[in-house]
């Protein structure tokens, strides 16, 4: 199996802060907001170089995404910033009048998605995010894995032109994705050729797809694996092409199972090619108070989750 | 050259008659707020705006406007046309099927004049805000206008705007509000007394203007120009427009019933009888 070493873990959010540095330097059109969570989001070194093209808003998460859709009238690229649940359930209608339905140049980058947020709990670890946002009609959703990606998507976001919802997270994960990589919206990402059973993931599960495709290597069973950083659009041709040679496959985010990357990859299959699914996510409930691996274990979101999984999915073939 | 006051009125008669035409001719729609703000989004685009030829999104170097309140879309839509966004003829699709006139107004099917969907109420404030800060990024002195229903006032976002605005120093903008005192349900003091807008748009620091009579368009050029004067001083500026819903047709005066309903025939023609043509009809 084909190897990937962590660098050192690193947030997610810190390549979100580094890629809307360069973002600054590189292209003056690009403007950002945040509410309130500077320092969450890592932005504080795009509001130190470029003060007058940062807007603190306060805590006002639907004044905020209005003003981001005004702000593209004028040719501006707002890049607003705060919490996934506060960039998405708190502020869904202004998202749909104001951003996508009116086809507003808005990026909303979220932080502190799903369980990994951790101690704070229920009310700030949102499931739903990728499901509300993926039903909006030209939305794009992506959902990066580690540091480096998240940085890339950041800076390749601001050339696609439309709305983007960026979604990331607050813990250090392992960094293992190249530095300065290419990033391509809607393309999926071959991590690694199997045989046996197709593993796609998406976000923090990325790293824990990999760990347990190696286990699996174990017990000789020869996994592929597909991060699929971008879930709308889907790359439904490298998910098809994989279950082709496999058989089945096994979707993993740290996401509700309704709703999510999950639902989008069993729509593909049953439209084309329908072959047992087992998904790791979420089983429809809120979180939790714990740490963030606590909380992945619990709640099976973890690689040990995907291995039985995977063995699952062989079984049901 | 821009048209004298009869002119003017005579533009704002047949914006009436586009209105009363255009909703009972698919029994739906918002007269009642659209009849009474005609006379101030006539003065707006024909007389206070500086616009540019054509349409382009960004509207830079000329001034823009943003309809909050979108369920008025009839007039906007008449006013627009009127202005030479786009065919008078086309009102006739106003809410038929492919239409770019939609219910509520959209950037969706590519209506110029339009710059962002509205509809759902409250959002229209914090997008003026955007575009008004983008101005400034770009050097651009014009001004941003805006127009709201008191009602919508109720909801919560407007306030986080509000609050905003004047915390930011945003002071090329001016923002109007329809005080008609009606809403869906009746009056705003029986569904949700607000009390004085203006006492609480100035404990939020704005700068208030009241227009007494909304539906003098001499008042209001004369009142939207002092208010033009107060841009651009450190203060977001605030217009209490103070109309009449259903203005110009008697049956609809008065009440809060036309506010969503069209007239049926017999009443079109009472309505009409009311506003004779002057520009001629779509």
């Amino acid at each position: 199996m084909k190897k990937y070493t962590n660098t050192g873990n690193k947030d997610t959010r810190s390549g979100f802060g580094a890629g809307l540095t360069e973002l600054g330097q590189k292209n003056e059109n690009v403007v950002a907001l945040c509410a309130d969570l500077i320092g969450s989001l890592k932005m504080d070194d795009f509001k130190k170089n470029h003060p007058e093209r940062f807007f603190q808003i306060g805590i006002a998460e639907a004044n905020m995404i209005g003003i981001a859709a005004g702000l593209t009238i004028g040719g501006k690229i707002p890049f607003t910033g705060t919490f996934a649940n506060f960039s998405t359930g708190r502020v869904y209608d202004q998202i749909r009048q104001s951003v996508a339905y009116s086809d507003k140049n808005v990026k909303i980058c979220a932080s502190h998605a799903g369980l990994t947020l951790g101690e704070d709990g229920a009310t700030h670890q949102i499931l739903e995010d990728i499901g509300l946002m993926k039903m909006l009609p030209g939305m794009t959703v992506i959902n990066t894995c580690d540091y480096n990606q998240t940085k890339a998507a950041t800076i390749a976001i601001a050339d696609h032109h439309g709305p983007v919802y960026l979604r990331f997270g607050r813990p250090s994960v392992a960094n293992f994705t190249p530095e300065n990589g290419e990033f391509i919206i809607g393309k999926a990402i071959m991590l690694n050729e199997g045989t046996d059973v197709t593993i796609v993931a998406t976000g923090h599960l990325v790293w824990e797809a990999l760990i347990a495709a190696e286990k699996l290597e174990e017990r000789g069973i020869s996994a592929e694996v597909i991060n699929i950083h971008t879930i709308k659009p889907l790359d439904e041709t490298t998910i098809l092409n994989s279950v082709a040679k496999t058989g089945c496959i096994v979707t993993a985010e740290e996401h509700n199972i309704l709703g999510g990357l999950g639902e989008s990859v069993a729509r593909t299959l049953v439209s084309n090619n329908p072959v047992p699914q087992e998904f790791v996510a979420v089983n429809d409930s809120f979180g939790e108070s714990g740490t963030p691996a606590q909380l992945m274990e619990k709640y099976k979101l973890n690689n040990e989750a995907i291995v039985t999984a995977a063995i699952k999915a062989i079984s049901r073939k | 050259m821009k048209p004298n006051t009869q002119q003017l009125q005579d533009l704002t008669t047949q914006v009436r008659r586009d209105i009363l035409r255009m909703v009972h001719a698919v029994n739906s729609g918002h007269p009642g707020g659209s009849l009474g703000c005609t006379e101030f989004l006539v003065a707006l685009y024909q007389n206070l705006m500086e616009r540019k030829e054509g349409f382009d999104m960004d509207g830079i170097n000329e001034d823009v406007f943003f309809l909050s309140n979108g369920h008025i879309s009839p007039v906007f839509y008449s006013v627009l046309a009127h202005s030479g966004y786009f065919p008078v003829k086309e009102l006739a699709t106003f809410r038929l099927l492919n239409s770019r006139l939609q219910g509520h107004p959209t950037t969706h099917e590519g209506l110029p004049g339009v710059r962002i969907a509205s509809g759902s109420l409250g959002q229209g404030l914090s997008v003026a805000l955007g575009a008004a800060q983008a101005k400034k990024l770009n050097n651009d002195s014009h001004l941003v206008y805006t127009l709201h229903g008191d009602g919508e006032m109720q909801e919560g976002q407007n306030w986080e705007a509000i609050m905003y605005a004047s915390a930011k120093k945003v002071d090329n903008l001016i923002a109007t509000i329809d005080l008609n005192g009606k809403q869906i349900d009746g009056t705003t003091d029986e569904v949700l007394a607000m009390g004085s807008l203006k006492a609480k748009f100035e404990a939020f620091d704005w700068d208030v203007l009241e227009i007494k009579e909304g539906n003098n368009i001499e008042a209001i050029i004369a009142g939207m120009t002092e208010a033009k004067s107060k841009t651009g001083k450190g203060k977001p500026v605030c217009v209490l427009l103070y109309t009449e819903m259903g203005n110009g047709v008697d049956f609809m005066m008065h009440t809060h019933a036309w506010h969503g309903k069209a007239p049926n025939d017999e009443q079109l023609a009472n309505a009409l009888s009311q506003n004779p043509e002057t520009l001629g009809d779509y």
